[in-house]
């Protein structure tokens, strides 16, 4: 049947004869349409492109003809095969007077050679003359080889001429001229200045708009007067004031629309008042877009996409939220929810089961989109079923591009909101294991430094447990064929520091393990150096501990092999092994002191020590120590701060400003100072200081203002315990409700609600997978279950005075009860104070801000500049972005007081301690408003992992400390009693 | 940028219409790229979504008969707006062709090009009015 169609089409074609095509290439054409392979196809070709070789070179070939043949070299050449030998013909065909020759030989031309072909300088003179034609479909060809073929060095050439056809009474000339000059502001920015014109014509103001966006997207501020512009445009268009012919499936100049809609989105983009101008616009696109076409979802897509962008605006928001519900349009979904949730969390929860159905698709594309969306929206609630799913759709997918973005995030999303640290390390090990070579070196020295360091500074045993069931893991892993070389470091370094910790397995099987580490094959030198430490190290245990140490062969002959390697590193690590098995037990334990890793070396930063030396040597004649920043400028200083950011862009970790740690004395661990030598291969302290003295200013962030002033008061070791536990993280909902209101309660209970809702977090985390249908599981467990909204508010309500008593009962005491208590204590009810305040909008607009103020100001006595902070933020409700800009610092920097006096800062307790004595205000403007903070938060880049944007940065400077550590540490071991060295070299460097 | 490339490939994916936008390629790059989008988008069945990432930028095709449309876009673009402008791609050489088959795209490659030469300028949709398009197109018929 197919057949005869094709028959019948030709038949057709064959009776058209006036498009003038020969016998010849309607067969050819025929033969590369039944040609059944490639191979079938290439030798049709290969054959014509023999036949046209010689007959294109023929002398006085008719010019219709030539056509065909050129023509026929297009075929030849997008089928894969050089026509080079007919490039030339094509140029000459350019000269031609006919139209559709000349058009022909354009368009092969642009289609064969490149910008920066030979050929092209022949071409440039046909265009001039071209450009003059009093033919506008000739100007029009030569225009459209320009968009093609003109390069930077040809610009000069054609410029005046197209700058003169802006003018062209012809429409379609001026708007091929316009493209021409978006082509050349590509090609060299500079040397166009004529892009800003209106036209009467849509098309020609369709065409404009491209270089418009461009320049746009150069440079924003310039063009901020053009907003009105641009919304009268997008009005006209969207009341179909239009040509009918721009209609596309009944909707007014789409294409236009999506164009206007993308501008508007970079020009309102943090500019409030240009984003005034859209709002009405905006909100008449969502009304009149119909979704029941593509391109009505396309436009409405686009608009969300900008409502997201500008500054936002509730009811647009709303509107945009709504709007947001066949595979294309699922994936355009998932992908709107992802810019919404940017501004509203809350959004998501709304559509949670279609996003599971997306994430269960069988489509790829889907998926990832997806992924993208629950990265987005992970907290520390949902971490563990997100990063779970992360994992066991990395294992399957064998694009490494894509891959190690996943593991990147996946790690990154377990450093953020890891819950526990045996959740964090066994997800580590799986995302060695599965991507290990992907990953970045810097997430094994973060896994180490976890494992040395462990829970806290209380916790011995548990330190231990987690330990020993690391080495556990570990040596079961090792039973694996093939591991990555930094899964395998890692695995070294634990085995070396904590393999005989335990008594559980003697030196000797740690030892034999490590060898054979070494003895497989893809262990390459570094694996082997790491490999040669541990067992140094724990020869050196075991000789502290006065036991005799056998050496096994496998080891004797991996010790051989490695003093006469070809590496110098791995050379010395032998011959230092074998120095140490012949010291006596003393004299080894005070070289290589047990579980040393996490023990702090004091540094004298001044290096007071060498004051007298110093003195001598000026009293001599020396001359004085120049700062390096006044001998050489701050050039170097800010070549490491963008050194640094870069890599903090890399790691996203991001760090927020705070206050250099000083060493200060009441402290058992005091923070290691880094010595100014070590800035030369750390770019630390100064270049983070910097960078966030200038974030700070910039960034309306809590964190960065409080720290500033805070932050030296911040104790590390409270922060520590904060790594793991799950208690600072729920940030679900209202319980980010921000520091305004963590404030107005007292301090003094803290610690009993804070534990009380943790447990709360723990049993719900517990009762989601009770829920029967797998998916409203998974929903439950991503979204925090949203199910019964009424019924947890009534809940919430009820608990409130319960909780209060407990509070009075138990102050401070709670935080060492295990869970199993807390759950029998925990009521039965639904969770949970994180859910309670969903903030609905429509009510926020009506309640009154000052009777919520009342609420709030009644059952507590409320410190006066807390009061105050409170107050202003309650005024200007209605403008909630306002609000939370210009509240924020102060608010931030009394909760940053608070928590740093108390040394114990459950921001989430201080919340749902608000929440669960002031009920009243959990509906108010105030969540509404702080999760709007929240989200602010998150745009500029905080990232809260809990609700207290402090936090977040504590654990920055604590992971950053412990970094600093690790290395220091290392340094230390390499530089055993040379420190003195470098003190001397910097001193004159 | 926009829109990377245009490509029509059959079924068999044989191309049948090609035209880059961002950058020159070469014989062989466009042959091992045409390749590896071919297998990628081929493979897809009508219960996945038209939009394919493809290294550092997306593909949305279409399937008309026996006809893949597929189109390279940068991360920023508007997915169905696309998906949109190859049906409008369509409906265009509907209107001149009438009806518009494999065949006549094939018999009629010039044209094709000329259209779409209209329509996209520089990676950008410039062009979105039928009429607008295909006037000089028929009159270069017409003076021929």
């Amino acid at each position: 049947m197919e057949q005869l169609k094709t028959i019948g089409r030709e038949l057709a074609i064959g009776s058209h004869g006036g498009w003038g095509q020969s016998k010849e290439f309607l067969d050819l054409v025929k033969s590369i349409g039944e040609a059944r392979s490639k191979a079938e196809e290439d030798r049709i070709i290969l054959r014509e492109v023999e036949s046209l070789r010689r007959r294109i070179a023929e002398p006085d070939v008719p010019r219709r003809k030539m056509k065909e043949y050129i023509i026929r070299l297009v075929y030849a050449e997008m089928l894969g095969h050089d026509a080079s030998f007919g490039y030339i013909h094509a140029v000459k065909m350019t000269h031609d007077d006919a139209l559709p020759l000349k058009r022909t030989g354009y368009l092969a031309v642009t289609l064969f050679l490149s910008e920066d072909h030979d050929l092209i300088i022949l071409i440039v003179n046909t265009i001039q003359k071209d450009l003059r034609s009093d033919n506008y479909l000739v100007v029009c060809a030569a225009l459209a080889a320009v968009c093609k073929l003109i390069n930077e060095e040809t610009i000069p050439a054609v410029l005046p001429q197209v700058v003169d056809l802006l003018a062209h009474p012809k429409e379609a000339v001026r708007k091929k001229a316009v493209m021409a000059l978006h082509r050349f502001y590509r090609r060299s920015p500079a040397s166009v200045s004529h892009l800003r014109l209106c036209d009467n014509d849509p098309g020609v103001m369709g065409a404009t708009l491209c270089p418009l966006f461009d320049l746009i997207c150069a440079d924003v501020n310039s063009y901020k007067d053009l907003v009105i512009s641009f919304v009268g445009i997008l009005k006209q268009v969207a009341e179909r004031r239009l040509p009918k012919t721009y209609d596309y499936h009944q909707i007014a100049a789409p294409f236009i629309q999506i164009k206007l809609l993308k501008i508007l989105a970079l020009l309102g983009s943090g500019d409030k008042q240009a984003s005034g101008h859209m709002y009405t616009v905006l909100g008449d696109i969502f009304r009149k877009c119909e979704q029941s076409s593509n391109i009505g979802n396309a436009v409405l897509y686009e608009s969300i996409c900008c409502v997201s962008s500008i500054y936002p605006n509730a009811k647009l928001l709303e509107a945009a939220a709504e709007a947001t519900s066949n595979h294309n349009l699922k994936y355009m979904g998932v992908d709107a929810l992802g810019r919404l949730i940017r501004i509203n969390p809350d959004i998501a929860e709304e559509h949670q089961l279609a996003v599971i159905d997306c994430l269960e698709d069988p489509d790829d594309t889907l998926k990832r989109k997806t992924f993208e969306l629950l990265y987005k929206m992970t907290k520390s609630t949902n971490v563990e079923v997100i990063v779970d799913r992360m994992i066991e759709y990395m294992i399957n997918i064998s694009d490494n591009h894509y891959k190690t973005e996943i593991a990147s995030r996946c790690v990154e999303l377990a450093e953020q909101f890891a819950p526990t640290n045996e959740w964090f390390i066994q997800t580590m090990n799986k995302v060695f294991e599965h991507a290990g070579d992907l990953v970045n070196v810097r997430v094994a020295h973060n896994l180490m430094r976890l494992i040395a360091e462990g829970f806290g500074e209380d916790d011995e045993g548990a330190e231990s447990q987690l330990r020993s069931s690391a080495v556990d893991s570990y040596l079961r892993i090792l039973a694996e064929p093939k591991l990555p070389s930094l899964f395998l470091q890692v695995i070294c370094w634990v085995l070396g520091e904590y393999g005989t910790a335990d008594g559980k397995y003697p030196a000797a099987y740690i030892i034999g393990k490590l060898c054979d580490v070494t003895e497989a094959l893809l262990c390459d030198d570094t694996v082997k150096a790491y490999a040669i430490s541990a067992i140094l190290k724990i020869c050196a245990f075991e000789i502290a501990e006065g036991r005799r140490v056998e050496m096994l062969p496998e080891c004797q002959s991996l010790i051989d092999e490695s003093s006469t390697s070809h590496s110098t590193d791995l050379q010395q690590r032998a011959y230092e092994l074998q120095a140490l098995l012949c010291l006596e037990s003393q004299a080894v334990e005070s070289v290589m002191p047990l579980d040393a890793s996490c023990e702090d070396i004091e540094i004298d930063k001044n290096l007071t020590f060498l004051k007298d030396f110093v003195q001598q040597s000026i009293e001599n004649g020396a001359r004085p120590y120049i700062p390096e920043s006044e001998r050489s400028g701050m050039s170097n200083v800010s070549n490491f701060k963008s050194q640094y950011q870069h890599e903090a862009s890399i790691h996203m970790l991001r760090f927020e400003a705070y206050e250099l740690p000083r060493p200060s004395p009441a402290h058992v661990i005091p923070q290691v100072s880094v010595p100014t030598p070590i800035a030369d291969l750390f770019p630390v302290p100064e270049t983070t200081y910097n960078s966030e003295t200038s974030q700070a200013s910039k960034l309306p962030s809590v964190a960065g203002a409080s720290s500033a002033a805070h932050g030296i008061k911040l104790h590390l070791d409270g922060v520590q315990r904060r790594w793991g536990k799950p208690t600072y993280s729920s940030s679900s909902g209202p319980s980010s409700t921000t520091s305004t209101e963590k404030t107005t309660n007292g301090v003094t209970h803290i610690d009993g609600v804070g534990s009380q809702s943790r447990d709360k977090l723990n049993e719900s985390r517990r009762k989601q997978p009770e829920v029967s249908a797998e998916k409203q599981k998974l929903a439950a467990s991503l979204f925090g279950g949203s199910a019964g909204k009424t019924e947890k508010k009534a809940t919430s309500t009820q608990r409130a005075p319960k909780g209060n008593t407990r509070n009075a009962e138990r102050p401070g005491a709670a935080r060492s009860r295990s869970p199993e208590i807390s759950k029998e204590k925990a009521a039965p009810s639904v969770p949970d104070l994180l859910d309670l305040g969903e903030p609905n909008p429509t009510s926020t607009t009506i309640v009154d801000p000052f009777k919520q103020l009342e609420g709030l100001v009644g059952p507590t006595p409320m410190p006066s500049p807390l009061d105050n902070s409170v107050k202003t933020s309650g005024f200007e409700t209605p403008d909630l972005m306002a609000a939370a800009y210009t509240d924020l610092p102060p608010s931030g920097s009394s909760s940053g007081s608070l928590s740093s006096t108390t040394g114990d800062m459950y921001s989430a307790d201080k919340t749902s301690n608000t929440a669960t004595s002031v009920p009243s205000i959990k509906k108010g403007p105030f969540p509404q408003d702080s999760l709007r903070k929240d989200a602010r938060a998150r745009q500029v880049g905080v990232t809260p992992t809990g609700n207290n944007p402090n936090l977040n940065k504590i654990q920055v400077l604590f992971l950053f400390n412990r970094k600093i550590k690790v290395i220091i540490h290392i340094l230390d071991k390499i530089t055993l009693f040379k420190n003195t060295f470098w003190n001397h070299h910097f001193v004159y460097g | 940028m926009g829109i990377r490339f245009v490509l029509l490939v059959n079924k068999q994916g044989q191309t049948r219409l090609a035209q880059y936008y961002a950058e020159h390629l070469t014989l062989d790059e466009r042959r091992a790229l045409e390749g590896e989008i071919v297998r990628k988008c081929l493979a897809r069945t009508d219960q996945q979504c038209s939009f394919v990432e493809h290294r550092n930028y997306k593909i949305v095709y279409r399937r008309y008969a026996s006809l893949f449309f597929l189109v390279g876009v940068d991360n920023d673009e508007n997915e169905l707006a696309i998906l949109e402008f190859i049906h409008l791609f369509v409906e265009t050489m509907d209107r001149h062709f009438g009806n518009v088959c494999e065949l006549d795209i094939m018999f009629h490659l010039e044209k094709a090009h000329f259209m779409l030469e209209e329509m996209v300028m520089n990676g950008c949709i410039v062009e979105t009015s039928k009429s607008n398009i295909l006037m000089p197109i028929q009159l270069m018929d017409k003076a021929s």
